[in-house]
């Protein structure tokens, strides 16, 4: 486990932020902390980047608690995030680099590595406030990842993006995942959580409703819904072991949805289909993140 | 609000003049050596000075009171309708503008008598004596008491009430304005982190107090350089005027007739005579204490707060403080032991201000320590709130907070 928090709780004035809050991120892993509007996400996060100090419980870090210096091995991409519009693109990112403990030549060739990567070098000498809000993006991802830590967070990251340039953040996660960075991606965009987290945390009212991988959690909210596309004109059957959802025909298709009885084996519902009709494809609904996700915040 | 603020404004002007004209009980004596027998009588003892006549022979015996029960010696060596210079005020503190105003107004009164009465013993008036009664009653205020200091190693030296007036309000008046103007920057800079948010990824490597300590340091340090520059350029500009004109015959042509009319020479004696060196040392002292007390309180604001707009509910009442501080000052040059003045010198809200119109006319010791003591002792409680309050505000956007909420802050871990 490279970061664990445990029970951690922070009150505000009028309104419990966090109550015992326990996550655990694998190291080398992308872990998505999911959760509607409000729920305490970035609480936590500023928790994790001892931004804050929680009320009770603990921040562990590789199994030790979290100390002063360990800001210096994270990266964090706040969601509200800004820079100094008077500064230089340079300065600035340099600046930011420099506070976070690497050395003046370290910082420069970090940089420059990065400004060429996202191929921005000519930007170096200009004013933040000469750029758009993606390229700001940029900028602002470069220098949360410029000092090269150990664990990233990115709340939002992909907001303000094309989607060339999201593609292009994405990719970048993957490759920062490949080399044994842990990452937590805080996103309503649960495509991107998909593609991305291996694990993920649902914080709903300030606690973690939901915890583990992400295929898990999936496999765990399916329905007993699967999905058939019929060569027949039509789907007239009944039988005690399903019961038809729903029947649309496409183009010269005809797709059917059923919902088998729990005790019923998947190989049996099949067979009873492919005897009576001319299957194409079949499969099992699984539902999305996206699913999962409202069904747990609104039940 | 809208309606109260005229009262504010008005009762913000006038009642440090109220106050100032309050005295502290305390009366000065002031012995008068009068050796023409002419004048002294006319000096009225009034709730703040009393006028006690003594002769020459005691002079030395009064001399080593002064400071002790005895604030002043006036003396009156000559008949002062032949020579206006002959009246001379010795004492330890600088004084008073208002003592001085009394006693040059009294003389004056007398003097214009005598001049007139001169002329009319002279017989017949004509033309020529009516022109000189107007000359008489033109030239009726030329009286001019010297005023001298008595330092502490015994030495007299002559000192300037004028000249400690001006350097008095001078320096109100530039620590008024740079505590407000970086006070002012203070705030603008912590806005400004919060409205950009970038302040949420700087204190993600840095902690929110050392992140408002620098700021404050910073900008701090942008105030002293600016003062030292200016304090250079004026010691530099002045140095060489004073050269300039002290050397007349060197150059000649180059002073104009109507200039060594003035009494150049000694205006530059009295300004050298001041103890530039403590009131600098002082100066300072008082802004850096001055301008944290006050970049702490505008910092606290502007965290808790996501606008420009929102700020000025929180800042009317601290700038009221500091215009009410700055008013003090200004009416406290008048009477620079009063009790506007002494009070306003301690309080540490508006002693940085209040004190520079006292540091040129000189006052104990102890005021000045225990007025830094106050103000040093306030100003590290103050930033410590202000700290606990800013690390909270700058991560709270939205709703703007009541003083009750922002209390609650300072509780949170």
């Amino acid at each position: 486990m490279y970061l664990e928090t445990t029970n951690v709780v922070k009150q505000y004035a009028n309104h419990l932020a966090l109550n015992k809050v326990s996550i655990r991120v694998p190291k080398g892993t992308v872990f998505g902390l999911l959760g509607p509007n409000g729920a305490g996400k970035t609480t936590l996060i500023r928790i994790i980047t001892r931004i804050t100090a929680p009320d009770s419980g603990e921040v562990l870090i590789n199994g030790r608690p979290s100390k002063s210096d360990d800001v210096f091995n994270i990266g964090y991409l706040p969601e509200e995030r800004g820079l100094y519009k008077k500064m230089k693109v340079g300065e600035q990112a340099m600046y930011l680099a420099q506070l976070r403990g690497l050395s003046k030549a370290d910082a420069h060739r970090e940089l420059m590595v990065w400004f060429r990567r996202f191929d921005i070098a000519n930007w170096y000498n200009r004013k933040v406030e000469e750029l758009s809000k993606g390229m700001q993006q940029k900028v602002q991802f470069i220098s949360t990842v410029i000092h090269n830590p150990d664990l990233l967070i990115f709340d939002e990251p992909f907001s303000g993006f094309d989607p060339v340039n999201a593609e292009m953040i994405k990719n970048e996660m993957l490759r920062l995942k490949a080399e044994g960075k842990t990452i937590i991606l805080s996103t309503h965009n649960m495509e991107s959580v998909e593609a991305l987290c291996d694990n993920i945390a649902l914080i709903h009212r300030s606690q973690v409703v939901l915890q583990g991988k992400v295929f898990d959690i999936r496999r765990e909210h399916r329905t007993n819904i699967f999905r058939f596309r019929l060569r027949d004109s039509d789907f007239s059957f009944e039988h005690p072991s399903f019961t038809l959802v729903s029947k649309e025909p496409y183009h010269e298709f005809t797709d059917i949805r059923v919902r088998k009885q729990p005790e019923v084996a998947t190989n049996e519902l099949a067979k009873l289909i492919f005897d009576k009709f001319d299957v194409v494809a079949y499969d099992e609904e699984i539902p999305t993140m996206n699913d999962v996700f409202i069904e747990t915040v609104s039940s | 609000m809208t309606l109260l603020m005229p009262l504010l404004m008005v009762a913000l002007s006038f009642v440090p003049l109220w106050l100032s004209t309050l005295n502290d009980g305390v009366v000065k004596n002031i012995a008068v050596i009068d050796n023409t027998g002419i004048y002294a009588p006319l000096l009225k003892s009034t709730d703040l000075y009393r006028f006690q006549i003594i002769n020459d022979a005691q002079q030395g015996e009064y001399q080593s009171k002064i400071g002790k029960d005895l604030f002043a010696i006036l003396q009156i060596t000559e008949d002062l309708s032949r020579n206006s210079q002959a009246v001379t005020i010795l004492s330890e503190k600088q004084t008073p503008q208002e003592l001085r105003t009394m006693v040059e107004s009294a003389l004056n009164e007398k003097v214009m008598e005598q001049r007139l009465d001169d002329l009319s013993r002279q017989g017949n008036v004509n033309a020529e004596a009516i022109s000189e009664v107007r000359s008489i009653i033109e030239a009726g205020s030329d009286i001019s008491v010297k005023t001298m200091k008595w330092g502490d190693d015994g030495t007299v030296s002559e000192s300037s009430t004028e000249i400690a007036t001006i350097i008095g309000m001078v320096f109100t008046i530039l620590i008024y304005m740079f505590i407000l103007m970086y006070g002012n920057m203070v705030m603008q800079a912590v806005l400004e982190e919060k409205k950009s948010r970038v302040v949420e990824v700087m204190v993600s490597s840095v902690k929110p107090v050392n992140l408002l300590v620098g700021k404050i340091t910073g900008i701090g340090l942008v105030g002293i350089t600016q003062l030292i520059i200016w304090g250079v350029l004026t010691g530099v500009l002045f140095t060489s005027l004073s050269l300039f004109i002290a050397s007349p015959q060197q150059a000649p042509g180059a002073v104009p007739a109507e200039m060594s009319s003035f009494d150049t020479e000694g205006i530059m004696k009295a300004v050298l005579s001041v103890n530039w060196f403590e009131i600098i040392v002082y100066f300072l002292l008082f802004f850096v204490g001055g301008y944290i007390l006050y970049a702490s309180i505008f910092a606290m604001f502007a965290s808790a707060v996501d606008s420009e707009e929102d700020t000025s509910q929180f800042m009317m009442p601290v700038t009221l403080i500091i215009m009410f501080a700055f008013f003090a000052g200004f009416y406290s040059v008048g009477n620079p032991d009063g009790p506007l003045a002494f009070w306003g010198s301690l309080i540490p809200f508006t002693s940085p201000i209040v004190m520079m119109v006292r540091l040129p006319f000189g006052i104990p010791l102890w005021e000045k320590l225990l007025s830094l003591v106050l103000l040093y002792g306030t100003f590290i409680l103050i930033s410590f709130f202000a700290a606990k309050i800013y690390r909270v505000g700058i991560l709270m956007y939205g709703k703007k907070p009541s003083v009750k909420e922002m209390i609650k802050w300072v509780k949170y871990k």
